[in-house]
């Protein structure tokens, strides 16, 4: 599972989608994996709009990524080449392979497994 | 093997056997038949704005996840061997979910696809309640902007010239053979697997997703299947 993913999923349990305390869901024993990636600025200036800013500094300070900048880099901060690679590898070059992900609302733990986070729920929260 | 689950067990439990369990044996097979994407469904795609973020749900091999590497997709199966089929394609990315509990947030999306997957639903409320999930992740429009598109496929009742042959007045729940061919020399037999599907009659999606809570911005035929692009229904 890519990070940027993290970004945009959030707690399969309908009650907690409007607590702000299921996004982001937080890793646990996140095993990590990094695979080298064609580096697309475009695509990177495009989709960075849509990132939840504070989420994503959560999800790299729990993944063990140096702190992010307290504020999006937008504008002329985003034709730095370093700027650019350092979340092309955050984002998309980063991988975790196995561990969980845990809803900050209910508990509940998604496993991550072989790559693949499964957000089927036991019967009990459907 | 009665199709539709009205007289037997629950819905859940009827699709966990008649849909879900038959993709996890023949995702291999099944994977390999499925390359192309459609035609309709390749314009949607190639038609969004590079940036845009969305969701394929109902991935499947991921045959969609090709199309346009200027947006990021979040892909989504029932099917965990599909689901880890699908994760080659970058710079997307694929999980594994129910479509009536999305792991996503409310009005966060710019678009969906969602392509051959609801007519495997096994009740027309649960069909209703697909779509409702789905286009309660998508944005929703303002006076300012448009909001976000939902892109549905199902299977056609009417389909006459197709392989199956099925047209108006025939039955709309049955049960489609799914034969997996044996190596040849292997030693083994062909196995023959069945889907529960729900074919869909003239202007039913269209009457789904109005039930759902959106509107139909376009609709039409393609192939065997009927298709509409959707809009979550403005609130006020």
């Amino acid at each position: 599972m890519k990070v940027i993913t993290a970004n945009f999923v959030t707690c399969a349990v309908k009650e907690c989608k409007t607590s702000a305390a299921s996004f982001p869901l937080h890793f646990q024993d996140a095993e990590l994996e990094q695979l080298e990636l064609d580096l697309q600025p475009e695509f990177i200036r495009n989709v960075l709009p849509r990132v939840d800013w504070d989420s994503l500094r959560i999800t790299a300070t729990e993944l063990g990524f140096p702190a992010l900048p307290e504020t999006k880099p937008e504008g002329d901060a985003l034709n730095d080449e370093q700027t650019l690679k350092d979340l092309h590898r955050l984002l998309l070059e980063t991988s975790v392979v196995e561990g969980k992900l845990v809803c900050g609302n209910c508990g509940h733990q998604y496993v991550i497994k072989e790559g693949i986070a499964n957000f089927l729920l036991p019967s009990h929260l459907v | 093997m009665s199709p539709g689950p009205g007289t037997g067990p629950e819905p859940e439990t009827y699709e966990e056997q008649n849909v879900h369990k038959v993709y996890q044996q023949i995702a291999g097979h099944f994977s390999a038949t499925r390359y192309k994407p459609w035609p309709i469904v390749e314009k949607f795609l190639l038609g969004l704005s590079p940036g845009s973020v969305g969701l394929d749900v109902g991935c499947g091999n991921g045959k969609n996840l090709q199309v346009n590497r200027d947006v990021f997709i979040v892909g989504s199966d029932r099917s965990e061997n599909l689901a880890k089929i699908a994760l080659q394609h970058h710079p997307h990315s694929t999980v594994v979910a129910d479509i009536l509990h999305l792991p996503h947030r409310d009005a966060s999306f710019d678009f969906a696809v969602c392509i051959a997957v609801v007519h495997h639903m096994s009740t027309p409320a649960r069909r209703v309640q697909a779509i409702a999930e789905i286009l309660r992740t998508i944005k929703c429009g303002s006076a300012t902007a448009p909001g976000g598109q939902l892109l549905v496929y199902a299977w056609a009742l009417e389909q006459k010239n197709s392989r199956r042959g099925w047209d108006k007045g025939d039955s709309q729940d049955l049960m489609v053979p799914w034969v997996r061919k044996a190596k040849p020399g292997s030693g083994e037999e062909d196995q023959t697997f069945h889907r529960y599907y729900h074919l869909y009659e003239s202007g039913e999606l269209e009457r789904d997703i109005e039930q759902a809570g959106g509107l139909v911005v376009e609709s039409g035929y393609e192939k065997d299947n009927w298709w509409a692009i959707a809009t979550p229904r403005p609130t006020s």
